[in-house]
Order: structure tokens, then C-alpha cells, then sequence
């Protein structure tokens, strides 16, 4: 080869080195995911197997889900808090209008069908009026989606008056109760929503504008990217996912209860976070957030297998997170 | 039809439009005229100087060649076309490049994405493409970066190229350099004229933006000076020599610092010394600088914004962490911070609390606060600094601009300082307030404080007893008894001296 081409095929290659140190921040809970894989071998003959792996990733589908919606806005710079709530309202609205009044529906029956498109569409009415409010009229995203939180998750409540609804017809549970290939339907859905929205965010110029307007959304503004229209797509579009994702839970358990989606917000952002998705806005990837899912999931799966109390396992969860936050934080001094 | 500029390469020079040309525009923002009657041309291939004092235009004038602000009246023609409509981001993008001083990148991202930031060709980002043709672009113009490396890992210079580079990628022919050297060291300025020199001759025409006219000489063809939203003149820089240019920035009128301090003897004992002070921040480093300044002095900084003024009293007070020296302070300091929104006073407390905010242990026994002990010491100051409130409690952010201002420095005398510093004490107030402000520290200084005042506002220093002029870092003149020559310190500010 000449020396030209040598250096054309140095040109368009990225160095290792480099791709390697811009994913270090990703992929630092890696090795903390070997150890809770070796820990959960010792503990349990009952954890490789694929029956465990299967019952784990049905119970992080729905989380994971939720952690796709909020990563997307919190790489915006923004966050939702109420993601939990539409988590909860959406699937409950969808249910309710469904099923019959013994099973405390209201009694209209409608197609299931049609009430998978009223979840969704709660979702995304939702994320809209959300960035509308946050983004057009400027309003503080932690109040406003608190509030939203609060007003929604008493919606939820008050509709069926405290109770659980049930007796939901198989193709609205489908999602959250039936399997592909040994695998629940809701973690093969959830991978793909991963995998597609990291390519989304990698390939697509409005994944990219999404970094842009979350690392300056000054400059972004400037280089003539439509900032406000992404955002509240955004915002949007998380709404929809989180609804799904509400769906995905229903049809694991069965029933929509009137709690559903309490206090899910904080293991999100928790996710998120250890996952390498920045607070500030701007930085992180899907395949990250991806491994805060698993690292969370794989804690819990532990703690359950080594017959931990249920009354321990928020502790442990919560030291987990501070645990995984203090090494994120070891990485990024290394870094600089 | 999309804007091609490069079909007008083929025609001889003189044909050839100028690549921006603003005529007859006038801008005003509520009561204040920014802009009157202003006309410029920038020609092809030709470094243009806007130049002009805080407050002459020069922001406003960006603004309207940017399409970032409409013109009330005037119109704006690039390469011989009708601007875009204000709306028309994209259109106004592919004529125009402005490089802030303020970074326009986005820091999370790498070079090669910054360059080529949102213009991916239909919807997908083809990243091999986009690295080729960053790197072939960096290149091409001898920019030494590596397209991969994340923009915040670069220095300031390398994150001016990168948007410099990004300018040449859209194909913009017009460029604006607003301060481009403003945070640059020196060996860094002469690479970043080297570039220009280079984009310059390939045909892209420069209004460059400087406080440094020394710069000016050297880089540029021509230069319009504006003063007070009129411009003064427009010519080739060959035929304005530094005596013209000054005079033409500071006017004709008042070439002498207005009120003459008399003359005051130095005989207090030094209450502040600086020896050998080196500190490096973005917003101005300094190097090796000393200086004194005696009890009943005031000693005056001059200098540009980002010349290091700014820094020596931050070192002083404590905010920068000097890198080398010392500084001794006999007794305590008073500060008046530069921007006092954001250092000064607290916008959600009372007048009274915010004026005592600073001797709460002298007002208060076991962290009590005594109401009647502070509401006597915060009456005394008001009284003395004139403070217009409805009453004790007001809250600070219901006040004018001057009101909240005489708190600060009324907060900054309340420790009875025996150095007090001061930087820019009247920046946005009213000429009412101005005068009762620099009473006030005119008074403290002739009670025995030893005054340091950071300005670049000529009228501020008439309060001083001796004035040193900061430039690059370095106490480059000192100019000992008033009254002094109004164009000597702006000369030597600037850089305009004589070697």
C-alpha cells in the first residue's frame, strides 16, 4: 500500500484507543455485573439457569422501558417525573374502559385493541402537554412534573376508587404475559426499544440533535437545529414508552392495581444514572443505561435467590446505587 | 435556489459585490438609539476592523449582519443579494459565520461532529463520511486537531478553530470574529492571525472584532470605527494612524479625565502589597505582578476586559487561587464584585439584612441577631450612601439598578475595611447614583482605606490618586498624579504604545 493509502485508511478508522477510553464511562458497570454473575453462582444453583435469566428480564422489562423514555429527556437536559405516574394512569384508563363492571371496568367494554391505542395515546397526550408546559411556557420541570406526578397518580386512584381492575382480555395482557422462544414477549420488546433507540441516537440527526441541544442548547439553537420541536417530541415520545411500558406490567401481573407505578421514578433515574446518563444533560448512551437496568435487575434477582428479606432489599438497593455512583465518579477523576 | 457564492469567483475584483454591505441602518432598544445611519462594507478577501467602545454599536451591528436582530430601518445586502428573511436560520447560516467570544460548541460532542454539527444529508449521519471529510477539511487548512477527540477536552484556542473550521464547512464566505484573541496567549493569537491570514486569502471576507487595535494594524485592511452608534469613519487601515483611530473611538470633546483629584501625598502606611502575583483564568491571566497601595489611596486599574484586571482583584479578595506570589493585607477587605447580580447582594432579602449581611457577629449575641442593634447600623449606612427604599425590609430585587449597587458597597464598607476593592462600582446606573457611589468610596478613602478600583470606564477613575494601566496580563503603565491624558491611557490600555 502507498503511503497515501495508508493514510486514507487512517482517516476514515477510529483509533481504538479512542473508542475504547469514550465508552470507558459506559461500560464501567461491567465489571461490577461479572461479580453479581459469579456472587449469584455461588449463592443459588437456581441462578443460571435460563428459567432465572427469563423470570429476571421480565421483572427489569417494564423498568427498562422506562429508563429508554427517561434517558431520552434527561440527554435533553430536561427530566419527567411523571413518567411514573403515566406508567400507572395510562395502562388503568386503558383497562378501565375495557373490561366489565365486575371486574371494576366502566362498563363500555370497548376493544382491547382499541383501548392499547387509548394507553398510548394517554402516553404521548401526556409527554406532550408536559414539554409543552416545561419547554413553550417555560415552567420548572421538577415542580411541573411533580405536580403532574401527584394530580396524575390521584387520578389513578380516584377512577376505581382504590381498587385493582382484573379480568383483562388475553390480547391486551399479551404483551406482559406471553413468551417468544423461552423468553417473555415484554424483554424481547424492550431490547429492541434499547437497541433501537441507541441506533436512533447514534444514526438519526435528530438522536444526534438530541446530544446537541442537551451539551449547548445554545449552540444548537445556533446551528439551526429546531430545539424546541425536539424537545417536546422528546417529551412526547417518553410518554408513549412509559404508557407501553405500564401495559408491559399490567399483563405481567395480571391486573392494574390502583398503586401501580409508586415510587418506580427514583430506581429510573437511579438506572439512568449509574448508567452513565449525565444529569446535567448531553452525555451517556443507551448501552449504559442498558447496564444500570441489568446491574439493578441482577441485585434484585441475588438478594431474592439468597432468601434476603423483602423488608432488606431497599437498603441494599439503595447501597448498590451509591456504590455504583462512587465508582462512576472514581472513573470519571481517571479520566481527566 | 440555494446560494451559491463561488459562482462569483470568475468575475475581475472590482465587479464583485462586497460580501456583506449594510446600509443606512438604524436599531434602537427602547429608549436607546444603538445604532444611527450606520453603513459598512465588507469586501471579499478583506480582514474589516469594526471597532468601537463598550456601548458604541459594534453588538448591535453583529446582531443585524447575523440576522439575529432586525434593523428598525437600512438594509442588508450579502454578496450582492437581499438578506434572508429574520426567520430563515438556515439561509442566514450558509452566508454568515459568526465566531462568539462566548464558545458556541457543544463540549459532550467530538470535533468531527462539531464541524459538521446537524448538517447530515437526509435524516441518517453517515459517520465515516463525516470523519473523512473532517479530517480532509482540518487538513486542508492546516488545522492541527483530532476529529475524534470530545470538544471538551481542548484547549480554547483549539475549540475557536474547531468553530472557525465549522464556518468554512457550511461554506459561509462572510465571517465575524468577535474578540477572537480575548482569551488567547500570545503565541496563540499569532497562529490564530496566521489563520485568518489564511481564510482571508482564500477569498472569505472578515469583520473582525477587536479591543486590541495593535491587532488591527496588523491583520486588518480596512476599519470602521463606531462611537455612540454613529460611525465615525470607515478607511484603510494605512491611512488611520493610531492618533486618528484613538480620537476617532474617544471623541473630540473632554480629552482630559473630567474632576481632577487633587494631587494627594502618600503617606499612609501600605495597607496592601502584591509581589510577583501570577494567576491563570479564562477571563484573564495575569503574570508577575506587584503593586501597593497605601491607607488614603486610590489606586486605579485600568484595563480591556480580559486583560487581567479583573483577575488581580479576585486574587486579592481571594476568589483566584494565584499560582505564584504573595499578597500581604494589613487588616480587613471590603469587596464590591464586578457583577453584583451574581456576587453582590441577595435579590430575595431586605434592604437591611442585605447591608448587614456582612457584621452579623458584631449585631448578634449566641447567633441571635438583635433587630434594633442591626436596624441602627443598616439606617447609619443607608443614610450615608442615600439609599432610596420604601422601608428596611424592601427586598433588594425590587430596587433600581443604583440603589442595589450603593448596598453592595454600602455591605462592602459595613467591616470597616482597611483595603477596599472595588471593580466597575457604576456599571449600569444612573448618573444621580454614579456620583453618590463614588462619593462614597471617595470619602472611605479620605477616612484612611487604602482603595483598589478595577474600571474600564475613564469617568470612574477621577476618584483615583494614581492609575495603572493592565494590558496582557502586565502592569504595562502607571501614571502617577491626575489629571491624566484620556488618549494615553486608552493608547496604552489598547496597545497602542509607542514601543
Amino acid at each position: 500500500m502507498t503511503d497515501a493509502a495508508l493514510e486514507h485508511v487512517e482517516m476514515v478508522r477510529r483509533p481504538v484507543r479512542r473508542v475504547l477510553l469514550g465508552s470507558v464511562r459506559e461500560l464501567a458497570l461491567v465489571p461490577a455485573i461479572a461479580v453479581l454473575f459469579v456472587v449469584g453462582i455461588f449463592t443459588s444453583p437456581a441462578f443460571f439457569t435460563t428459567a432465572n435469566f427469563s423470570n429476571t428480564a421480565q421483572f427489569s422489562a417494564a423498568l427498562g422501558m422506562v429508563v429508554v423514555a427517561e434517558s431520552l429527556i434527561l440527554l435533553t437536559g430536561s427530566f419527567d417525573l411523571s413518567l411514573q405516574s403515566i406508567y400507572g394512569l395510562a395502562p388503568m384508563i386503558g383497562a378501565w374502559l375495557i373490561v366489565s363492571k365486575d371486574a371494576q371496568g366502566l362498563g363500555t367494554k370497548w376493544n382491547p385493541g382499541l383501548g392499547i391505542l387509548v394507553v398510548i395515546g394517554i402516553g404521548a397526550a401526556v409527554g406532550l402537554f408536559n414539554g409543552f408546559m416545561i419547554v413553550k411556557l417555560r415552567f420548572n420541570a421538577f415542580i411541573f412534573t411533580l405536580a403532574m406526578l401527584i394530580l396524575l397518580a390521584g387520578l389513578q386512584q380516584g377512577i376505581v376508587s382504590g381498587r385493582t381492575i382484573y379480568d383483562m382480555p388475553p390480547s391486551f395482557i399479551y404483551l406482559g404475559g406471553a413468551y417468544w422462544a423461552g423468553f417473555p414477549v415484554s424483554a424481547w420488546v424492550t431490547a429492541a426499544v434499547f437497541l433501537a433507540a441507541a441506533l436512533f441516537l447514534r444514526y438519526h440527526r435528530a438522536g444526534r440533535a438530541i446530544y446537541a441541544i442537551g451539551g449547548n442548547l445554545e449552540a444548537a439553537r445556533a446551528a439551526g437545529i429546531k430545539v424546541d420541536r425536539i424537545r417536546i417530541g422528546v417529551f412526547t415520545l417518553a410518554g408513549a414508552l412509559a404508557a407501553v411500558a405500564g401495559l408491559m406490567i399490567a399483563g405481567q401481573v395480571v391486573a392494574v392495581t390502583a398503586n401501580q407505578g409508586n415510587n418506580l421514578i427514583f430506581t429510573v433515574f437511579a438506572a439512568a444514572v449509574i448508567g452513565g446518563i449525565a444529569l446535567e444533560g448531553g452525555r451517556g448512551r443507551m448501552i449504559g443505561a442498558f447496564t444500570g437496568v441489568v446491574l439493578l435487575g441482577l441485585v434484585n434477582n441475588v438478594l431474592v435467590l439468597r432468601n434476603t428479606s423483602t423488608f432488606w432489599i431497599d437498603a441494599a438497593n439503595g447501597a448498590i446505587i451509591l456504590i455504583a455512583l462512587g465508582l462512576a465518579r472514581v472513573v470519571a477523576l481517571v479520566r481527566t | 435556489m440555494t446560494f451559491d457564492p463561488t459562482t462569483e469567483e470568475g468575475r475581475p475584483e472590482h465587479l464583485r459585490p462586497p460580501a456583506a454591505e449594510a446600509e443606512a441602518i438604524w436599531k434602537s432598544f427602547a429608549r436607546t438609539e444603538a445604532l444611527q445611519d450606520v453603513s459598512v462594507s465588507v469586501l471579499p478577501g478583506e480582514c474589516h476592523a469594526l471597532v468601537g467602545r463598550n456601548g458604541a454599536g459594534k453588538s448591535t451591528l453583529v446582531g443585524i449582519l447575523t440576522g439575529l436582530l432586525k434593523p428598525d430601518a437600512g438594509t442588508v445586502r450579502l454578496y450582492g443579494e437581499p438578506a434572508p428573511a429574520p426567520g430563515d436560520r438556515a439561509a442566514w447560516q450558509q452566508r454568515v459565520a459568526c465566531v462568539y467570544q462566548r464558545s458556541m460548541v457543544i463540549p459532550s460532542l467530538s470535533v468531527g461532529e462539531n464541524i459538521f454539527l446537524n448538517r447530515a444529508e437526509g435524516s441518517l449521519v453517515h459517520w465515516r463520511e463525516l470523519r473523512r471529510q473532517a479530517r480532509g477539511l482540518l487538513l486542508e487548512w492546516g488545522f492541527d486537531l483530532d476529529v475524534d477527540q470530545p470538544v471538551d477536552e481542548l484547549s480554547v484556542e483549539q475549540k475557536q478553530i474547531v468553530e472557525i473550521a465549522r464556518a468554512i464547512a457550511i461554506g459561509a464566505r462572510f465571517l465575524i470574529l468577535d474578540e477572537p484573541t480575548a482569551a488567547l496567549e500570545s503565541r496563540a493569537i499569532e497562529r490564530l492571525f496566521e489563520r485568518v491570514r489564511r481564510v482571508k486569502a482564500s477569498g472569505v471576507a472578515i469583520l473582525y472584532i477587536s479591543h486590541h487595535l495593535e491587532e488591527i494594524y496588523e491583520i486588518c485592511d480596512r476599519a470602521t470605527v463606531l462611537r455612540d452608534g454613529r460611525r465615525i469613519v470607515s478607511a484603510p487601515v494605512t491611512e488611520l494612524d493610531h492618533e486618528r483611530l484613538v480620537a476617532a473611538m474617544v471623541g473630540g470633546d473632554l480629552a482630559r479625565t473630567s474632576r481632577e483629584q487633587a494631587a494627594v501625598a502618600v503617606d499612609g502606611p501600605p495597607r496592601l502589597r502584591i509581589r510577583g502575583l501570577s494567576a491563570a483564568t479564562p477571563l484573564g491571566s495575569v503574570e508577575n505582578v506587584s503593586l501597593t497601595v497605601h491607607a488614603g489611596e486610590c489606586v486605579g486599574l485600568f484595563g480591556l476586559r480580559g486583560s487581567g484586571a479583573v483577575t488581580i482583584a479576585d486574587a486579592v479578595v481571594g476568589l483566584v487561587r494565584p499560582s505564584a506570589g504573595a499578597i500581604e493585607i494589613d487588616g480587613g477587605v471590603g469587596y464590591v464584585p464586578e457583577d453584583r447580580h451574581a456576587r453582590g447582594f441577595v435579590p430575595t432579602l431586605g434592604v437591611d439584612e442585605n447591608l448587614t449581611l456582612s457584621i452579623l457577629d458584631r449585631l448578634s449575641r449566641l447567633g441571635f441577631i438583635s433587630g434594633p442593634r442591626r436596624r441602627e447600623a443598616a439606617d447609619a449606612m443607608s443614610e450615608r450612601l442615600q439609599i432610596v427604599a420604601s422601608s428596611g425590609e424592601q427586598l433588594l430585587s425590587e430596587l433600581s439598578g443604583g440603589n442595589q449597587q450603593k448596598v453592595v458597597v454600602g455591605r462592602a464598607l459595613a467591616v470597616e475595611p482597611s483595603v477596599l476593592v472595588v471593580v466597575s462600582p457604576t456599571v449600569g446606573v444612573d448618573v444621580a447614583s454614579k456620583e453618590v457611589l463614588l462619593g462614597v468610596v471617595d470619602r472611605a478613602r479620605e477616612d484612611g482605606t487604602a482603595v483598589l478600583l478595577v474600571s474600564d470606564d475613564l469617568d470612574e477613575l477621577r476618584i483615583c490618586t494614581r492609575v495603572l494601566v493592565v494590558r496582557r496580563g502586565a502592569i504595562v503603565r502607571e501614571l502617577g498624579t491626575p489629571p491624566w491624558d484620556r488618549h494615553e491611557l486608552i493608547s496604552a490600555a489598547e496597545g497602542l504604545e509607542a514601543a
